[in-house]
C-alpha cells in the first residue's frame, strides 16, 4: 500500500471543543439581559455609553497590537468584553467622550501594556474605571433614578443613603452604575455562566458568602448589601475574570472571601461608599501570591 | 448499581460506537511478519534464530537474561528470512525476526496445556507468564511476570483487572469481555493465585453495560471476584485513577501499585494469561480496533503479531477520504505514525485513522489562566505552570512542582482553550528533570 503523508504530532490528537474566543463570546452574550435593563432604564443614553466603549475598546486594542507588530485578534472578544463591562461600571449621564477615554485606558493600561491577553494582572475594565473615578469623581457620582428627565437633578445611590426597597434593589429600578442596577439581569447572566463552567462558583459564593456572614456581624443589612452597588456585577463577572483569578480551587475560596472582607470594611468604615472595584483590585495583585501558596496535594504525595 | 470514580478528569468524544457492536474477527494469516525484539518496557530480546531457520508457531524466537524483559515468539510457521533493524512505532528501531509462511501454521511442539490451575503453583505461574512473553496488553507493554514478583517487603491483598478502556474509540477490552468472560475470569483467578491473593476485581467504565452484565454473569457465584462499575471519564484505566476509585488507596508518589497492596492488570492480559495455561500458546496475536471516520469499515480485530498495519487499514476496507492522522492506540495517548508499514506489537490495541477534516491545526493562544488544567489533571498537578516553567528551561523549579508524578495522560492539553500543548512541554522537561537526577546519582 502506498504511504500518503500523514500528520505527526504528539498526543492527545483530540481537544476540546472550548476556545478562548468561545469563552469570550460566551461571556458577552450573557451580558445582554444586563445590556438589556440598562437600555430599559437609561433609554438610549446607555445604549450610547455601550457602544461607545465597545468601539473604543476594540479601536485601542487594534492600534496597540499594530503598533506592537502582533496580530490583530479583535474579534476574538476578549475587548468587547472590557468595553462591556466598563459600560457597565458607568453612570447613565457620563459625557461620551469620558466613557471613551475610560475605554482606551482600560485597554491600554489595563491590558496592551502588560502584553496583550492573558498577560494583565487587574481586570482591565476596572483598571479603566478607576481612572475615571480619580480623574473626575464628580462626572462618576452623578446618579439619576430610571426614567428621571433631562433636567433631573442628581440623586444618591442606595450606597449613599437613598432610600430603595429589596424589589426595586433586585429589579434594577434604583440609581447607580448601568449595571449595578438590576441585579436580575446579571445573576441571569451570571448564573448561565457558572452552568457552563466559564465561572467558577467559589469565587463568586466566597464573595457573597463572605459579605452577607460579615455584614450580618458588624449589625448591617445583608441583603441590602448584596443588592446595593457593583457587588452582583463584580461578583459574577468582574471577579471571576480568569485572566485575574487564581487558577487553583483552594486559591479561589481564599479570593472570593478575601475580596468580600475587603469590600464590608469599605463599605462599612472606609471612606468611599462603595468598596466593589478595590475590592477586586486588591484581590488581583494576591493572586501570584495565592497560586504559589495554595498549591494542590500531588496524588500519592509522601511526606518529606 | 453505584458507580465508582477519581476525581478530576475529562469528559472527551468516545466514539465507541463506530466498532462497539461489531465481533472481534480474526485477521487472515499474512505472508509476511516483522517481529520487532524489543516489544515491551525492559530489555530487548536478543534473536535466537538464523537466517534460514525454519521455525513454527509458538516457537521462542527471542529472549534476554534481564529481569524485566519478556521472551518473543514466532507467530506463524515458515522461514526466517531476515534480522535487521526495522522501524517501529512512531519513528523508534528495533531488531527484528522477518518470518515468510510456509502457509501450513504448524504448531511448535512446546505449545501443550500446563494443567490444571489447582495443581500450578505460584512459583509455576509466574513461570508460564513469563515464558509465553505475556506483556501489559493496554499500552503500556510492561512485562506481566515482573508485575506478578511482588518485591520482599511488600504486601498485596487484591488483583485489579482493567477494563475501564478508557481512550477514546478503542473496543477490544470490550468485545473480549462479551466474547470470552470465562476466559477473563480463568486469567484473573490465575492471576490472583500467582500473587496469592483471594480478592480480585474487574473495574468496567459504565458505558459498557453490556460488559459489566457479562462479566458479573461470568463469576455469579464466586465471592472472591467483584465486578466495579466505573464512572465513563478519562484516565479512568490509569492505574493510579484505576486504583483510587477501586480501593479508595493511593499509591504513593513514585511507588509501585503494590505499595497500595495491588497488582493490575488489563483485561485482554488476563486473557493471554488464561491461554498460556490452558492450551500452552504464548502471546502471538493481539485484538486491535482498526477505527475512525478515516476509515470505510471500522472493525475489532484479531491480528497476529508482526502483521504490517496497512495489512489492517487494508482488511478494513482502506480509507475513508483523505487520511490526515494515523494513530497507534487511542487519541489521548497513542503516538501519530507517518509510516503505515511498521508491524501490530503486543501493545497495539488500536490503529485509529483520523480524517484530514478532522485534524485540526491547533494554532496555541496565550494562555488566559483559566486553570482548568488544574482542575482536570488527576494527579492534581499544575500543568500551566509546569509547561511555563519547561519553556523557560526552569527543571529544578519543575521537579519541585512534582513533575515526576506526571502520568502524561494529556487531560491538560484536551482541556486548554487556548490549545497550548501543554502536555508536549511537560514531557520535554520530564526527561530533563530525569537526566538531571540520574546525573547526580
Amino acid at each position: 500500500m502506498s504511504n500518503p503523508k500523514f500528520i505527526v504530532t504528539s498526543s492527545p490528537h483530540v481537544r476540546d471543543v472550548d476556545t478562548v474566543s468561545r469563552i469570550m463570546h460566551t461571556v458577552n452574550l450573557s451580558l445582554i439581559p444586563a445590556c438589556l435593563m440598562a437600555v430599559y432604564y437609561f433609554k438610549l443614553q446607555a445604549f450610547l455609553v455601550i457602544l461607545t466603549c465597545v468601539v473604543f475598546s476594540v479601536l485601542t486594542e487594534a492600534v496597540w497590537q499594530k503598533l506592537r507588530g502582533k496580530q490583530v485578534t479583535i474579534f476574538d472578544g476578549s475587548a468587547i468584553l472590557t468595553g462591556l463591562l466598563l459600560a457597565l461600571t458607568l453612570p447613565p449621564r457620563v459625557p461620551l467622550w469620558m466613557a471613551a477615554l475610560g475605554a482606551i485606558v482600560a485597554i491600554s493600561l489595563g491590558k496592551q501594556i502588560f502584553g496583550g491577553l492573558g498577560f494583565n494582572p487587574f481586570n482591565p475594565a476596572l483598571v479603566g474605571r478607576a481612572f475615571l473615578i480619580a480623574a473626575f469623581s464628580v462626572e462618576m457620582t452623578s446618579w439619576f433614578l430610571p426614567g428621571a428627565g433631562v433636567d433631573a437633578t442628581a440623586s444618591a445611590t442606595p450606597l449613599a443613603g437613598a432610600t430603595v426597597n429589596y424589589w426595586n434593589m433586585f429589579i434594577g429600578n434604583i440609581g447607580g452604575s448601568l449595571g449595578e442596577t438590576s441585579a436580575l439581569a446579571v445573576i441571569l447572566g451570571g448564573a448561565y455562566l457558572i452552568y457552563k463552567g466559564y465561572v467558577d462558583y467559589r469565587i463568586t459564593l466566597g464573595y457573597f458568602g463572605s459579605v452577607a456572614v460579615l455584614t450580618a456581624v458588624f449589625g448591617a443589612d445583608p441583603i441590602f448589601h448584596l443588592l446595593a452597588g457593583g457587588l452582583m456585577l463584580g461578583g459574577f463577572y468582574m471577579l471571576t475574570d480568569m485572566v485575574t483569578s487564581p487558577i487553583t480551587k483552594l486559591g479561589r475560596w481564599i479570593y472570593g472571601i478575601g475580596a468580600g472582607v475587603i469590600l464590608v470594611f469599605i463599605r462599612l468604615w472606609g471612606g468611599y461608599p462603595e468598596g466593589v472595584l478595590f475590592s477586586i483590585l486588591l484581590m488581583n495583585m494576591a493572586v501570584p501570591l495565592l497560586n504559589r501558596y495554595t498549591r494542590p496535594r500531588t496524588y500519592g504525595e509522601v511526606k518529606r | 448499581m453505584k458507580v465508582k470514580t477519581f476525581k478530576q478528569g475529562i469528559h472527551p468524544a468516545y466514539n465507541k460506537e463506530l466498532t462497539a457492536k461489531k465481533a472481534l474477527e480474526k485477521l487472515k494469516d499474512p505472508s509476511l511478519v516483522v517481529i520487532p525484539m524489543r516489544q515491551h518496557i525492559g530489555a530487548p530480546c536478543e534473536p535466537l534464530v538464523q537466517v534460514g531457520d525454519q521455525v513454527k508457531v509458538g516457537q521462542k524466537i527471542g529472549d534476554s537474561q534481564s529481569f524485566v524483559s519478556a521472551p518473543i515468539h514466532a507467530s506463524i510457521s515458515g522461514v526466517v528470512k531476515a534480522i535487521k533493524e526495522v522501524e517501529v512505532g512512531a519513528g523508534g528501531k528495533s531488531l527484528a525476526v522477518v518470518i515468510e509462511s510456509d502457509g501450513q501454521n504448524t504448531v511448535h511442539e512446546d505449545v501443550q496445556p500446563k494443567g490444571d490451575l489447582s495443581s500450578l503453583s505460584s512459583e509455576e505461574i509466574r513461570k508460564i507468564v513469563r515464558e509465553a512473553g505475556i506483556v501489559g496488553m493496554g499500552g503500556a507493554s510492561f512485562p506481566t511476570h515482573v508485575k506478578l514478583s511482588i518485591p520482599e517487603g511488600k504486601t498485596v491483598d487484591n488483583v485489579i483487572l482493567n477494563a475501564a478502556e478508557c481512550e477514546p474509540y478503542l473496543t477490544v477490552d470490550h468485545r473480549i469481555m462479551l466474547e470470552q468472560p470465562e476466559e477473563v475470569i480463568f486469567g484473573l483467578k490465575a492471576l490472583m493465585k500467582a500473587v496469592g491473593v483471594n480478592k480480585g476485581y474487574i473495574g468496567i467504565e459504565d458505558n459498557k453495560s453490556d460488559a459489566i452484565d457479562a462479566m458479573i454473569k461470568a463469576c455469579e457465584g464466586d465471592s472472591e471476584i467483584e465486578v466495579v462499575a466505573l464512572e465513563t471519564k478519562y484516565p479512568q484505566g490509569g492505574e493510579k485513577m484505576l486504583i483510587t476509585a477501586i480501593t479508595g488507596r493511593e499509591v504513593p508518589s513514585g511507588g509501585l501499585p503494590a505499595d497500595a497492596g495491588c497488582v493490575v492488570n488489563n483485561v485482554t492480559t488476563a486473557v493471554a494469561v488464561s491461554r498460556a495455561i490452558k492450551t500452552g500458546m504464548p502471546l502471538i496475536d493481539r485484538t486491535v480496533t482498526i477505527t475512525g471516520h478515516g476509515i470505510k469499515e471500522p472493525k475489532n480485530v484479531v491480528a497476529k503479531v508482526g502483521t504490517s498495519v496497512s495489512e489492517l487499514v487494508e482488511y478494513a476496507g482502506g480509507f475513508n477520504g483523505t487520511p490526515g492522522k494515523v494513530i497507534l492506540g487511542g487519541p489521548m495517548m497513542g503516538p501519530a505514525i507517518h509510516n503505515l508499514d511498521v508491524p501490530v506489537l503486543k501493545g497495539t490495541s488500536g490503529v485509529l485513522v483520523l480524517t484530514q477534516e478532522e485534524v485540526t491545526d491547533f494554532e496555541p493562544q496565550p494562555c488566559i489562566r483559566c486553570g482548568r488544567c488544574v482542575d482536570v489533571c488527576p494527579v492534581f498537578l499544575m500543568p500551566i505552570t509546569l509547561a511555563n516553567y519547561s519553556q523557560h528551561q526552569m527543571y529544578a523549579e519543575m521537579d519541585k512542582y512534582d513533575v515526576l508524578d506526571c502520568i502524561e495522560c494529556g487531560s491538560c492539553s484536551y482541556i486548554c482553550p487556548a490549545k497550548r500543548p501543554l502536555i508536549h512541554y511537560i514531557r520535554l522537561g520530564k526527561a530533563e528533570v530525569l537526566a538531571e537526577r540520574r546525573k547526580q546519582k
